[in-house]
């Protein structure tokens, strides 16, 4: 073994040199991010520009925000003493004495706990249907929404009863999320019954005999599905129909006689705020989604009545601005109606919403179902599927799936419409709730503070639904790109 | 302006449907309820508090009616009414009696198929200028920017007086009061304009109320008062006395505190008459003897209406002007109950 010589090897490696001073750190971002090009740095220094007058402009009428008063002159008092005569600030004070009215309308203060309650139990409802496959998300959603919502019943004085019925619905769903997701959708299910019962009260005979109706449907569905499934779905719409206007009332009457079952009653015209603008917005978001998707399957059906029905139907409604629909519903109704037949308002804007939106909303799913490549029609024909099985497990989950984005702006867009009901009489928060309250002598002059509190309320519900359909996106991204 | 053509027509089609509602004392008898279309919000005049309760000077004429025909000041549906509901809600019959400041008019009254049931408040158009700008008339308002809130009648009163004058003026077009008060202070216009009860309320709130004043001309008349539906001449008559009977019992000095002992003690004989002592004047539009003795303890006579909603003690400060009795000057001049 001799010496093995070499002239020099490198044991250690050098450290690496720091990047030349313009590649690193702030100044390299800065670099690429706000000066690359003359074209923008001019833009950056603008952008600069603006950000600095709206800050210079809005910082202290913000920072001089009064939270405490009782009227805008005592607001005004409160500012001229604090930062001198002359000093202008916001009068936020307004939405601490009215925010009652800006969330519930006119709805009676001491069943506050019944709308509340309502509210956090959409959450219960809404958790199998958007969150069926993170267990994770699920059940910080449930946690999260029952503690908030036995939180707030207890602050509005909730009756023992139901805080015990509140926390037994949460508990009972917390146990079912983890264990057994799926059975979360006969809550769902039953939701628009218990949710319309307890915002409106009543009764629990009339949601009862909803259900026992499509109870009805259901078993003439199976019995006569066993002669012929043809007829089975006619004989079970007939049977929940007659139920429903013929024997209804007198059972629901007659139930009501052996178990008086009912808690108070809320008129419609006491719904106000975002108590109703997310009345009329859930209700339309679920109605419209099914009805687009029908609408729009219906649109490219090879029938020639179908499809001419709703090609009619879709253009006509996305011809007619929303405001003329809500004056029919609210004005031209009346004089068709017979006198004295009581159409409760917020149903008929409901109605009217609902139409609107699944016009567009047909719309973007025939975008999803145009979208598609042609191949997956046939590879449905191929498999011998019939035309529902076909829609149902090829056709409709990517069709839906492209149409994402576009689902999400037509909700977007038809909570925000709500607002549009102030045209009709109704208390929406954003215009006729503030009217009402400028028109108090307390806190007339007011202007700013209202639109602000309303706008950064619907915004958070607005970016919660854009996120949401960014999260699903990427949940149901099957494609590698 | 073509929306109103098309409301109107609306309401004209309705007319067929509100005949269905001939009598309509019989039904508000067996609701129970008065259901009173009033202002979504003007400031003393109809507005809701943090719980919900409405008052003001329109919403005590409801009070009123509906201690008349019911017995009970508190039975009444307000039923808030927008511009461009408002006649639509009384013609569908969602609404016995409109008492939401309308102006009584001449197509309203005929095309529109309404009643108006008398003027509970006379009204006038005026303008709002900044104090520095040291106009102290209207004819000094040439070229001048103003605000003005389209679709109303203001609107066409304001270019029928500036063209009358030979004046020219910028309109700033505007869709709510909020909405102009901002615009004013802003700038973004010389003058206000709109009915001078508005003007008052407006001016009252504002931080700096001595700075702005309003310009003595008033360019239009106004009266404003409760409506009803064409065709049932019973009930437009008991909304007409109710509102005399308010009026009148100011003119006799009955007040909602002495007309207990006034029932007992007085020997005016009109008094006497009004509240149903002697003769019984209800029995002939369909109430008790009592009813207009009712309507006064709702809320006071009109006086003490116009005294607790907009008058000089209040914070929006109107005089009486106008509507002063008119033994003090004044257009208010019940008919004789008699």
């Amino acid at each position: 073994m001799g010496k093995t010589s070499a002239a020099f090897v490198r044991e250690t490696m050098l450290p690496p040199e720091p990047p030349p001073m313009r590649e690193r750190g702030v100044v390299k971002w800065l670099h690429e991010n706000l000066f690359p090009t003359p074209v923008s740095t001019v833009l950056t220094v603008l952008g600069v520009l603006i950000i600095w007058f709206l800050v210079d402009h809005f910082y202290a009428w913000f920072a001089h925000s009064v939270w405490n008063a009782s009227s805008l002159p005592e607001c005004r008092e409160i500012i001229a003493a604090t930062w001198g005569e002359g000093a202008s600030g916001a009068c936020f004070a307004v939405i601490r004495e009215r925010w009652n009215q800006y969330v519930f309308g006119f709805y009676p203060p001491d069943l506050y706990w019944r709308a509340t309650m309502t509210f956090g139990m959409l959450f219960v409802a809404l958790a199998p249907i958007l969150f069926s496959e993170s267990r994770e998300i699920r059940r910080i959603v449930l946690v999260v929404a029952s503690v908030l919502t036995l939180l707030s019943m207890m602050e509005l004085n909730a009756p023992g009863v139901w805080m015990g019925f509140a926390v037994l619905v949460f508990l009972g769903a917390l146990t079912l999320a983890e264990r057994r997701a799926g059975w979360l959708l006969i809550f769902s299910a039953l939701y628009p019954l218990l949710g319309v019962w307890l915002l409106w009260g009543g009764s629990v005979w009339g949601p009862a005999m909803v259900l026992a109706g499509f109870g009805l449907g259901w078993l003439a569905f199976v019995l006569v599905g066993r002669i012929s499934p043809v007829l089975a779905a006619a004989v079970a719409i007939l049977a929940a129909l007659l139920f429903w206007t013929l024997l209804a009332r007198e059972v629901a009457q007659f139930a009501g006689w052996l178990l008086p079952l009912s808690i108070r009653a809320v008129a419609s015209d006491q719904f106000g705020g975002f108590l109703l603008s997310i009345t009329i917005g859930v209700a339309g978001i679920a109605l419209s989604l099914p009805l687009g998707i029908v609408l729009a399957l219906a649109r490219r059906s090879d029938m020639f009545l179908v499809t001419s029905l709703a090609v009619i139907f879709i253009e006509f409604i996305r011809g007619v601005p929303l405001i003329t629909l809500l004056f029919v519903a609210s004005l031209l109704l009346n004089y068709f109606l017979p006198p004295g037949t009581n159409f409760d308002i917020i149903l008929r804007v409901i109605i009217m919403v609902t139409l609107f939106a699944a016009a567009y909303m047909a719309e973007v799913i025939r975008g999803g179902l145009a979208a598609l490549p042609r191949g997956q029609y046939e590879a449905a024909d191929s498999l011998g599927l019939d035309y529902w099985k076909a829609q149902r497990l090829i056709i409709l989950p990517q069709a839906l799936k492209i149409s994402i984005p576009g689902i999400v702006s037509t909700f977007i867009g038809m909570f925000k419409d709500t607002t549009l009901v102030t045209f009709v009489g109704l208390y929406e928060p954003l215009k006729s709730i503030s009217d009402a309250v400028r028109n108090n002598i307390a806190w007339k002059g007011i202007y700013w503070e209202p639109f602000i509190f309303s706008g950064a309320i619907f915004f958070i519900i607005c970016f919660s639904m854009s996120r949401y359909s960014m999260y699903l996106e990427r949940r149901l991204q099957r494609d590698h790109r | 302006m073509k929306k109103t053509a098309f409301l109107g027509t609306i309401a004209v089609a309705g007319m067929a449907a509100g005949m269905g509602f001939a009598d309509t004392l019989s039904d508000v008898k067996a609701r129970g309820v008065l259901n009173c279309g009033v202002n979504t919000g003007l400031v003393g005049f109809a507005a809701p508090d943090a719980n919900g309760n409405w008052a003001g000077f329109d919403i005590d004429l409801c009070k009123a009616i509906a201690a008349a025909v019911l017995g009970d000041p508190s039975k009444v549906k307000y039923v808030p009414t927008t511009g461009q509901t408002r006649f639509t809600a009384l013609s569908s019959g969602e609404v016995d009696v409109l008492a939401r400041n309308s102006t009584w008019t001449f197509s309203r009254d005929t095309d529109l198929k309404l009643d108006f049931a008398g003027v509970n408040y006379y009204d006038g158009q005026g303008f709002m200028v900044p104090k520095d700008l040291g106009v102290t008339s209207v004819k000094e308002l040439s070229g001048a920017t103003i605000c003005i809130q389209t679709g109303t009648t203001t609107e066409l009163n304001l270019a029928d007086y500036f063209k009358a004058n030979g004046l020219e003026y910028q309109p700033v077009n505007i869709d709510s009061n909020a909405e102009g008060e901002q615009q004013y202070m802003a700038g973004a216009c010389d003058a206000y304009t709109t009915d001078i009860s508005g003007l008052a309320a407006t001016r009252a709130a504002f931080a700096d109320p001595e700075n702005h004043v309003i310009l003595p001309e008033v360019i239009s008349k106004e009266p404003l008062g409760p409506a009803v539906r064409h065709g049932d001449n019973n009930w437009g008559d008991i909304v007409r006395w109710t509102l005399n009977a308010l009026i009148a019992a100011e003119e006799y000095g009955v007040t909602s505190k002495n007309i207990e002992e006034l029932v007992k003690s007085s020997n005016n004989p009109e008094i006497q008459r009004l509240l149903g002592v002697t003769d019984n004047l209800g029995a002939m539009i369909g109430l008790d003897k009592d009813w207009a003795k009712r309507a006064i303890q709702a809320s006071g006579n009109y006086g003490e209406i116009f005294a607790a909603n907009i008058g000089e003690q209040t914070p929006i400060g109107l005089a009486r002007g106008l509507n002063a009795q008119w033994k003090e000057g004044g257009l208010l001049y019940a008919q004789p109950f008699r």
